[in-house]
């Protein structure tokens, strides 16, 4: 058996004797491992023709002053060369603490930040509570659950225009208020009101997964656990207390990381429910795709540098979240 | 799962010397509901159901309604229901153009995520090799990729390809976000194919690809499927990349082509609305077929404790 089958998550490494030196480990492990580089060669090509050389050449990019007018571009029949020029890290420099940079980045961070925060605790408490309701023995279950799952069975570029029928001033929502004789904002217009509007759409179309998830969860606790906490006269709180949050707790722990990865990735909601406008509701990665495609000239550099800044928040974010769960023994299952 | 004292409560609430006497609801079985909880639970419920129903309904209502300013009046549009928008959509503007192109965008990659993913799956799930955990890390990060990432030099690369406006950009574009994911998808599914199965096959005499092709494949194959499901369903409804590198109106996939009913200028809400649905039923039946597979494919190992 030359098939190392450890079962472990990758965290203990197999028994090894002594390393040789290093021209008669290259051999050895190719000849122990050829076929399992072979069985990797197909992603592995894809991930260094798809993503890292692309990665590289955005990394480049950022270090030059690359615009839609110094790029290489064909212009009828005239092919016109690329003159941009390096210019080390001065994009960092200019985007992090250059003059306006808080309007420009800091801004938007803080937003995004928020927008995170609130769309993901909304999203797992929503989540939390429709599917503690449809854990239980109701009639109508399987119809509430269906219902529930609308949003995220319809896709959301479709959504996002129902949603802008019903917020456009006039629509459906203000007209509503406006029996009520509430006051009626204007949704779409004033910051503050875009981005309630683009939490309060992310919400709704986030909530399924979560619950879906988490109603997985639920039912995957072993029914006896709640009986013994029964006899030991646990109330109903106790036993969602000490029983169901611990059940959830490797559930919760892996929707949560993908919960922020994707509403901090969010970009079809906003893009789609204000497209080029509303400046101060955009989160950076909208707003690095303004900057890259949404404007005349095309700031090609500063977009990019935009995407490698995202890219380490996440990478720092997640590896603090994952050291954060190792240190509670939780596995994270992603 | 970790199963550590849950059982023993031990708070001052519930200090297990005294029992609460008198009042024997105080300690409710599972399963059992007062009325007004079983009440207050179908009300949060209904209430809940309704939000999620109605902007989809709402468009559905649209979209009967024959003028583009019917949205502000919504009450005119009973008595003048009609079906002249699905009409004219159907006839008059390039629908069946983006249905070609979204699902020639949507089938291509779906077919490259998963004959790509599949022999990897398998080996991150079977074998531990030199560069393992590299291999991982980097199908992990790859999945975090804001667009904002790859969508400058991505473009740059394919403007001088001449890929920018071809269905061929499109799709590779699409495979590295779901390259990598179908590969994770699948690896949690072959972890939970037991190995003996492998190691039989070893001991009979197969290689480790036959033993990949003629036994844990065949075994796999709804893994794949929910692998499939999701490449279909992530890049039908990508918006970014297909917004960007799509020029040509023939060659839109459907989340760019419902955008160009709104312009600066004019915005035609209730071919919008009619295109939305058109889009949204055939995409919510097929979601409602294949989401049983979904949740259990995307949370494997998080449900398993």
């Amino acid at each position: 058996m030359t098939v190392v089958i450890d079962r472990a998550t990758g965290k203990r490494r197999g028994e090894r004797e002594p390393r040789p030196g290093p021209g008669r480990r290259l051999k050895n492990g190719f000849h122990k491992h050829w076929y399992a580089y072979a069985m990797v060669a197909p992603v592995a090509v894809v991930l260094g023709v798809l993503v890292l050389y692309p990665l590289a050449y955005g990394l480049y990019l950022t270090l030059t002053d690359a615009t839609s007018l110094n790029t290489a571009r064909t212009i009828g029949v005239n092919e016109i060369d690329a003159t941009y020029k390096f210019i080390g890290l001065d994009n960092y420099a200019d985007i992090l603490w250059g003059p306006t940079a808080y309007d420009r980045f800091w801004s938007h961070f803080l937003w995004t930040v928020f927008w995170t925060a609130a769309c993901v605790t909304l999203h797992y408490g929503i989540g939390l509570g429709l599917a503690l309701l449809l854990n239980q023995k109701l009639r109508g279950r399987t119809l509430y659950r269906m219902l529930l799952v609308l949003p995220w069975a319809v896709p959301t570029f479709v959504t996002v225009f129902g949603w802008r029928f019903m917020l456009a001033d006039g629509g459906i929502i203000n007209s509503g208020l406006e029996l009520l004789h509430l006051p009626t904002p204007l949704w779409l217009e004033d910051t503050f009101w875009q981005r309630f509007s683009a939490i309060m759409v992310n919400t709704w179309c986030g909530v399924p997964f979560m619950m879906v998830s988490l109603l997985g969860g639920l039912q995957s606790i072993d029914a006896s656990l709640y009986e013994a906490s029964e006899m030991d006269g646990a109330n109903a709180w106790q036993r969602f207390r000490y029983v169901t949050l611990p059940g959830l707790r490797s559930v919760s722990t892996t929707v949560v990381l993908l919960g922020v990865i994707w509403t901090f990735n969010q970009f079809a909601i906003i893009f789609l429910l204000f497209g080029n406008t509303a400046p101060d509701a955009q989160i950076l990665v909208t707003w690095a795709y303004q900057l890259g495609f949404g404007q005349q000239p095309r700031d090609y550099a500063q977009s990019a540098a935009y995407g490698i800044l995202l890219l380490s928040l996440l990478i720092v974010f997640t590896s603090f979240y994952r050291r954060w769960i190792d240190r509670n023994e939780q596995q994270l299952a992603i | 799962m970790s199963t550590t004292s849950t059982t023993t409560v031990e708070t001052p609430a519930a200090a297990g010397e005294r029992r609460p006497a008198g009042d024997p609801r105080k300690v409710r079985r599972r399963g059992e509901q007062s009325r007004a909880g079983s009440l207050a639970s179908h009300a949060v419920l209904i209430g809940a159901s309704l939000t999620a129903l109605f902007p989809i309904a709402w468009l559905v209502f649209l979209s009967l309604g024959p003028d583009k300013d019917d949205y502000l009046h919504p009450g005119r549009i009973w008595s003048k229901m009609t079906l002249d928008n699905y009409a004219f959509v159907l006839k008059d503007t390039s629908f069946f153009d983006w249905l070609t192109s979204t699902l020639v965008v949507v089938l291509g990659t779906t077919l490259i995520g998963v004959v790509v993913a599949a022999s990897t799956g398998y080996a991150v799930s079977r074998m531990r090799f030199p560069g393992y955990r590299k291999l991982m890390w980097a199908l992990l990060v790859t999945q975090m990729f804001p667009i904002a990432v790859l969508i400058v030099p991505m473009y740059q690369i394919l403007s001088d390809l001449q890929l920018i406006d071809s269905y061929l950009g499109l799709i590779l574009v699409n495979c590295t976000t779901i390259v990598p994911y179908c590969a994770w998808l699948m690896k949690g599914y072959f972890d939970t194919i037991p190995f003996e199965i492998d190691e039989a096959g070893r001991v009979d005499g197969l290689t480790p690809f036959g033993t990949f092709a003629r036994l844990i494949l065949p075994l796999a194959k709804p893994g794949l499927a929910v692998a499939a499901f999701y490449s279909f369903l992530t890049a039908f409804g990508e918006v970014a990349f297909a917004s960007t590198f799509m020029l040509s109106d023939d060659k839109y996939t459907f989340a760019v082509g419902l955008q160009t009913f709104v312009s600066e200028h004019d915005a035609q809400r209730n071919l919008m609305a009619a295109t939305a649905v058109l889009i949204a039923i055939p995409a919510a039946i097929f979601f409602y077929l294949v989401q049983k597979n979904l949740v259990t494919g995307l949370t494997a190992g998080g449900t398993k404790g």
